[in-house]
């Protein structure tokens, strides 16, 4: 074994320095003429190829052997296993759901006025805005089995829905956040409807041609998006009619409370707050309906579908149009809450993390689709306040630009350790005797 | 007239390079039915490679040749874009085999993030651009005032790629790892068990790819003189649904869909807007996919009940 | 006895892919409350027969029509057929052509439904589910398609209940009632097709097609088999059509045998006149007509 160690370890290192050695060895710089030469670091490339062989090292000599007793383990401590697994499907809901909504108060308290700022608004918001979306999408993909990787084209209808609207006709947040909806559910229908008659994935690719479409008439109709200047001074939600300001009309003078902006902090963040619930709530119960069932009927066996009555093509659009709503209902709050708005908060890499939050939470997986989010969201935002590393690196490392460098690496990791995501198991909608979770390797993943 | 053949010119050339990228697309999706995320940033690493390679040759070494330098560059490119990849599937797509289908997918979008954000920490975010090499042209058609030219570079792209196609094809087709490779498209299981090594030949596979899309991004880099970061996506999404355009499994069909997608691009600049090509790209791609499911040369899927 | 009146017709059917002539200009009427078998050598085409009856295939040529309720309906069929509609339903019952139909209104409106020779459960939910899924077409209408049910009414529980209930009754028919809650893909492979007889029976089927549900079943599950569907006959109003290859089972249950050969009929009667019928016995020992007696003399029959 420490032979066939030694062995991989000698391979990545090879593989390492062959990539490293143009590509961290050497560094392309511009110099003042603009003309470009060649910089070198040789030790930070040792330093690199050093770690891939550790890492590889570890890899073989801990990791692996460990997984692989693991993977023998498991049979035995199954019904244990099932049992906790049960016991924390009941349990953590209600847990989480009490802490999400003290989490401001949570915040405030432990680090005040000016601390809370961040963690409600960079933390709080941010995650939630993900949680609703994963949710969102958690229909198409996790319930109908439609990989759908375009989704951010409906966060796009939704925001920029809002953002028109508002500006141009002065509505307020709550009369247009279901009309953004139901636009983008509109949308959701209009290009549903020839591409779902595809396969596999094509259904993927049309989808992605279809976002990025999306986003390009964004840039280019300048007229009515402003195209890369986006669109800004969009009017911000208010307390049944008080604005969030400074001003002698504003929330804090009417309220007799000195001004502060955490005041629409926790507006907004109990506005996504129910906006999520709202999503999860509806999920839930539409799982539990025959239209539920339906999707994931049509995600283990589309033929078998259609053989007992039911009309695939109208059970997909209503997956792909509910799915598109929330996308909408959250994009208009990304547009309230941001108060400006561009193409670039609509690229590929939207949709990407927002299936990447779907699939690692477990497809299907409300809990896993939260907890996926906070990870992915949470773990990147946190990235960016980790001043310990500038103590390990040195002053002049910078947090924020590895954040997507980890980011990505994590999700390869993550489907590695975990290929069907956090939680695999599937609990089933409806029980005779006993509600039994479905193991996970039982459930199908849809051809789309 | 003139601006349709110069475009036509400028199309095919856009076109071999969409070629190039699509056939690592198509082998890949081939042979483990995997949408290869990553692949359109691997042909962004190959470009920064070629780029760095060209730097060394020119700078350090000071060769004079550029022909010569070009064909260094190139081989450098593919071999090393070739490791790369090779290390990509053993790493990140290889432990997945034969589990949930979507896990290799998000594996190499997490791949492709990894990639480009590499790239934009080891090399900076700033774009990077190299003098232009091989300036000359000829002349083709001289009416009243427009030109219409192609370019020593256009000419380069065009042999270069038809000459490694050749090979491509030359090795798909006649030798014994082409055979593993279609066997594995057939039925991974049949063929292990008929002596083919699985893995080997997917990895092979993945070199290949690497190996195609190293020479497409070669060639961009010396054709627009220029690359960032961000380069692999656009380019990328255009080759995989140049891929799908020509029926996703394919090979003449990634070379035909690229062409495709490269005088879509090209044509709709000149007639219409440039600002509307990709729109122009991903609507043919939409209605071709709509009205003929399985691309342009792809096998129909009879579905089985 | 008198002749039960005709419940599916199916004229001049053929289907080819490409080259290949999988089924060629058959014709068969399979009659209310009977048991009509579909029989034939490997690669006859019967499953073919059976997914251009249900929707799945359209034919090349041929039609196939379905009659619920009034046999005198009957007579509309040419009618029917010049007008160019795909069925006629009158307050005492309906005529439908089913190769006009799309699949899944063959199953919602013919009332044909089918199980399919390569098991297809929903493995991933469980066996109640599978059941209700069935139910889908009733319990869609009862949860005001979704949007009542989203609310909760107590209409859309009592529907649910209503359907439990049935699901209930074809599991115990079935022997399935102690595995309810388990997921269709952990059962074993007899109840699993067991499990997709009572899933069709769920649509309320007026015809039920079965694609060889004793394969790979042992002798007790079969004989269990043949007592399940004489129910479903006898008891539910369901004509049965079935492939089988396995004979036992044939010449036991069924009322009347059709017999293809390269998806041609060579035979169509009571199980005793196939049974000695000299063409089926040259189609199953694959030799030509005039070899037969030489044949059976070698294998000792
Ligand atoms: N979708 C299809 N495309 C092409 N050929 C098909 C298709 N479906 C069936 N066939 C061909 O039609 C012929 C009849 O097949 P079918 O499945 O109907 O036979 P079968 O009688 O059900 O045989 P078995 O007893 O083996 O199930 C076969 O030669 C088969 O290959
Ligand atoms: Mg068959």
């Amino acid at each position: 074994m420490a032979l066939r160690a030694a062995r991989d370890a000698a391979i990545w290192g090879g593989v390492a320095l062959a990539v490293f050695v143009p590509l961290i060895g050497l560094q392309a710089v511009q110099d003042i003429r603009g003309e470009l030469r060649l910089d070198t670091r040789w030790p930070l490339l040792v330093v690199l190829v050093a770690m891939v062989v550790g890492g590889s090292l570890v890899n073989s000599l801990l990791i692996a052997p460990w997984r692989e007793r693991r993977g023998r383990r498991v049979p035995h401590e199954n019904a244990a296993l099932a049992r906790a697994a049960a016991a924390f499907g009941r349990w953590f809901p209600p847990f989480a759901v009490g802490f999400v909504i003290v989490f401001p108060f949570l915040a405030l308290w432990l680090t005040g006025m000016q601390g809370s700022v961040k963690w409600i608004d960079n933390f709080g918001i941010q995650i939630l805005i993900y949680v609703m979306l994963g949710f969102g999408l958690n229909i198409v993909v996790g319930l109908a089995g439609l990989l759908d990787l375009g989704y951010v084209a409906f966060y796009a209808v939704g925001a920029y829905a809002y953002a028109l609207l508002a500006k141009e006709f002065g509505f307020s947040f709550f009369t247009l956040l279901p009309l953004a909806g139901i636009l983008a559910a509109f949308w959701g229908i209009i290009l549903g409807f020839p591409v779902l008659r595809l396969r596999g994935d094509y259904l993927a690719i049309v989808t992605l041609a279809f976002g990025e479409i999306i986003r390009l008439v964004l840039i280019n109709w300048v007229p009515v998006t402003n195209g890369y200047a986006g669109i800004s001074g969009i009017p911000r939600p208010t307390f049944f009619g008080i604005p969030f300001n400074a001003s002698d009309e504003g929330f804090a003078a009417v309220f007799g409370l000195e001004f502060s902006p955490i005041y629409r902090g926790i507006f907004l963040y109990y506005i996504i707050l129910a906006l999520a619930l709202l999503t999860a709530f509806v999920t839930v119960r539409l799982r539990r309906l025959p239209i539920g069932r339906a999707w994931e009927a049509l995600r283990e066996d589309e033929i078998a579908c259609r053989s007992l009555g039911i009309d695939t093509t109208t059970t997909k659009l209503t997956a792909f149009a509910i799915g598109a709503m929330f996308g909408g209902f959250a994009g208009s709050f990304f547009a309230a809450r941001q108060g400006f708005i561009s193409p670039e908060s609509f690229t590929f890499m939207e949709s990407a993390t927002i299936v990447a939050i779907v699939v690692l939470g477990g497809m299907g997986s409300q809990i896993g689709v939260a907890v996926a989010a906070v990870a992915m969201i949470g773990g990147t935002e946190l990235l960016r306040e980790l001043d310990v590393l500038k103590e390990v690196f040195g002053r002049e490392f910078d947090p924020t630009q590895y954040r997507m460098l980890l980011f990505g690496f994590a999700m390869v990791l993550i489907m590695i350790w975990k290929p069907r995501g956090l939680i695999s198991s599937r609990a089933p909608s409806v029980f005779l005797k006993e509600r039994k979770a479905v193991a996970g390797s039982l459930v199908k993943e849809g051809h789309g | 007239m003139d601006i349709f053949v110069q475009q036509l010119i400028n199309g095919i050339t856009l076109g071999s390079i969409y070629g190039l990228i699509a056939i690592g697309y198509t082998m890949v999706f081939g042979i483990i039915g995997m949408v290869n995320f990553a692949h359109g940033d691997v042909f962004m690493v190959s470009a920064f490679i070629a780029l760095i390679a060209f730097l060394v040759l020119t700078t350090w070494i000071g060769i004079g040749s550029v022909t010569l330098a070009l064909f260094i560059v190139l081989i450098v490119a593919m071999a090393l874009t070739a490791v790369l990849n090779w290390g990509i599937e053993r790493l990140a797509y290889r432990p997945l085999r034969g589990s949930f289908r979507l896990a290799p997918l998000i594996s190499a979008i997490g791949m492709s993030i990894f990639l480009s954000n590499f790239i934009q920490v080891a090399q900076g975010p700033r774009n990077k651009s190299i003098p232009p090499l091989l300036s000359g042209e000829f002349v083709l058609m001289d009416g009243g005032g427009y030109q219409v030219t192609l370019s020593y570079k256009q000419i380069m792209v065009w042999v270069v790629t038809a000459v490694l196609l050749a090979c491509f094809w030359w090795v798909v087709s006649r030798t014994a790892l082409g055979r593993a490779q279609r066997a594995c498209e057939q039925d991974q299981k049949m063929a292990a068990l008929l002596g083919v090594d699985v893995d080997r030949t997917i990895s092979i596979t993945f070199v290949i790819g690497a190996a195609l899309a190293a020479v497409a991004g070669t060639m961009y880099l010396m054709y627009y003189g220029v690359i960032s970061f961000a380069d692999g996506f656009t380019p990328g999404v255009k080759a995989f649904t140049a891929a799908v355009l020509g029926g996703i499994g394919s090979l003449p069909g990634a070379v035909i869909g690229g062409l495709l997608i490269g005088l879509v691009e090209t044509l709709w600049s000149a007639y219409f807007s440039i600002d509307y090509k990709d729109v122009a790209a991903f609507s043919i791609l939409a209605i071709v996919l709509i009205f003929l499911p399985q691309g342009l040369l792809g096998r129909p899927e009879v579905e089985k009940v | 006895m008198a002749v039960a009146p005709p419940l599916l017709r199916v004229e001049h059917l053929t289907m080819r892919f490409g080259g290949l002539v999988a089924v060629g200009d058959l014709g068969f009427t399979a009659r209310r409350g009977e048991i009509t078998a579909l029989i034939g050598p490997n690669g006859a085409g019967k499953t073919t027969v059976f997914n251009c009856i249900t929707g799945f295939y359209k034919p090349t040529e041929g039609r196939i029509a379905v009659v619920h309720g009034e046999a005198g309906l009957w007579d509309e069929l040419e009618a029917l057929t010049r007008r160019g509609d795909r069925h006629l339903t009158l307050a005492n019952g309906g005529l439908f052509l089913l190769e006009r139909m799309p699949d899944h209104l063959v199953s919602r409106q013919a009332k044909v439904a089918r199980t399919f020779q390569n098991i297809r459960l929903f493995s991933g939910m469980t066996v109640l589910e599978n059941l209700l899924v069935a139910q889908h077409a009733p319990l869609m209408l009862a949860s005001g398609f979704s949007l009542l049910g989203v609310l909760g009414v107590a209409s859309y529980r009592r529907a649910e209940r209503a359907a439990i209930d049935k699901a209930k009754h074809w599991l115990a028919l079935t022997g399935l009632l102690d595995r309810a809650d388990e997921p269709a893909g952990a059962l074993p492979y007899g109840a699993q097709r067991r499990l997709e007889i009572a899933r069709a029976m769920c649509t309320d089927p007026v015809l039920l097609c079965l694609d060889e549900p004793a394969a790979g079943l042992n002798p007790r599950e079969s004989a269990a088999l043949n007592e399940l569907i004489l129910t479903i006959r006898d008891r539910h109003a369901t004509s049965v059509l079935l492939i089988e290859h396995d004979m036992s089972v044939v010449m036991e249950i069924s009322d009347h045998v059709v017999v293809l050969d390269y998806g041609v009929k060579i035979a169509d009667g009571t199980p005793e006149e196939v049974r000695n019928d000299q063409k089926v016995i040259a189609a199953y020992l694959g030799v030509a007509d005039d070899e037969v007696e030489a044949v059976e003399a070698e294998v000792g029959l």
